[in-house]
């Protein structure tokens, strides 16, 4: 049986490991690699890093994170200079006199970023949780849709 | 497992979801994440020991080209070995924004239980 995206939480802490991200990070700006700048640190050295995918169609860019158990209201959702940011906190749900057998679920806070790849209208972002799954909907901002053009 | 099962395996894919277990006097905790799985989607068995959970995805669809990707499509599906103490009949399920809540309570005669002398 395979087990994806497995990290131990105890192990995630490990600030010796910030000069490689930084090195990740320069040859990252190196290469140029789009949208994602900003979310390498992050992804490799935070405990936890919910799975984020990135849609764009005419009218909107579409941002799904998998978020499982989490509350709504433990979910923020921010947006400056073109980057949006998903961050949040889940709460360890343990009460006296349990102990943990096993775990491999992520307690604690998680932060993304994601650089985004056009414009958008940042009054009319919306955002839905359901089943575990957040879908943030930013649409484009009127300059950046695609138009096209008559020819007279 | 029965070979009626392992057949239909060879043609879906799942990858295994994370997991807790937690125990306390009264039995176990178990909870299993699976985002985009809700009620409909979940299907949960017991086997001799083996208590089996397959979480059916219903993902949002979305419009346009994918820019980024990281999650994945398959379903998830996982087996855990049941404790000979806990009360197969007694085990309760509720999922709640892709949370797989299960409760495996133990059989009344291995709970733990003060004696009072008399």
């Amino acid at each position: 049986m395979e087990l994806t995206r497995y990290q131990s939480p105890n192990l995630s802490q490990w600030p010796t490991l910030d000069r490689w991200s930084n090195l990740r990070e320069e040859l990252d700006s190196l290469l140029d690699l789009p949208f994602l700048a900003n979310s390498h640190r992050q992804d490799l050295f935070s405990g936890w890093s919910p799975a984020l995918d990135l849609y764009q169609n005419n009218d909107n860019v579409v941002a799904v994170l998998e978020l499982a158990g989490m509350r709504k209201e433990d979910i923020e959702i921010s947006l400056h200079d073109g980057m949006l940011t998903i961050s949040g906190e889940r709460k360890r749900s343990s009460a006296n006199g349990e102990k943990a057998e096993r775990t491999e679920r992520y307690v604690g806070s998680f932060r993304r970023t994601v650089s985004l790849p056009v414009q958008v209208d940042a009054s009319k972002v919306s955002a839905t949780y359901r089943d575990g799954i957040l879908t943030v909907t930013l649409p484009k901002a009127e300059e950046a849709k695609p138009k096209r053009i008559e020819v007279a | 497992m029965n070979t009626a099962v392992r057949e239909t395996n060879q043609t879906e894919q799942f990858v295994a979801p994370a997991a807790s277990v937690i125990e306390d006097g009264e039995g176990y905790l178990l909870q299993v994440e699976m985002p985009g799985v809700n009620k409909e989607g979940l299907e949960i068995s017991t086997e001799g020991n083996e208590l089996t959970i397959t979480g059916r995805r219903s993902l949002p669809m979305i419009e346009g080209t994918r820019v980024h990707h990281e999650s994945r499509r398959e379903n998830f599906r996982r087996s855990f070995e049941i404790d000979p103490s806990i009360d197969v009949n007694k085990i309760n399920a509720r999922i709640e924004q892709g949370l797989l809540t299960l409760t495996l309570p133990k059989a009344e005669h291995v709970k733990p239980r003060r004696i009072t002398v008399s």
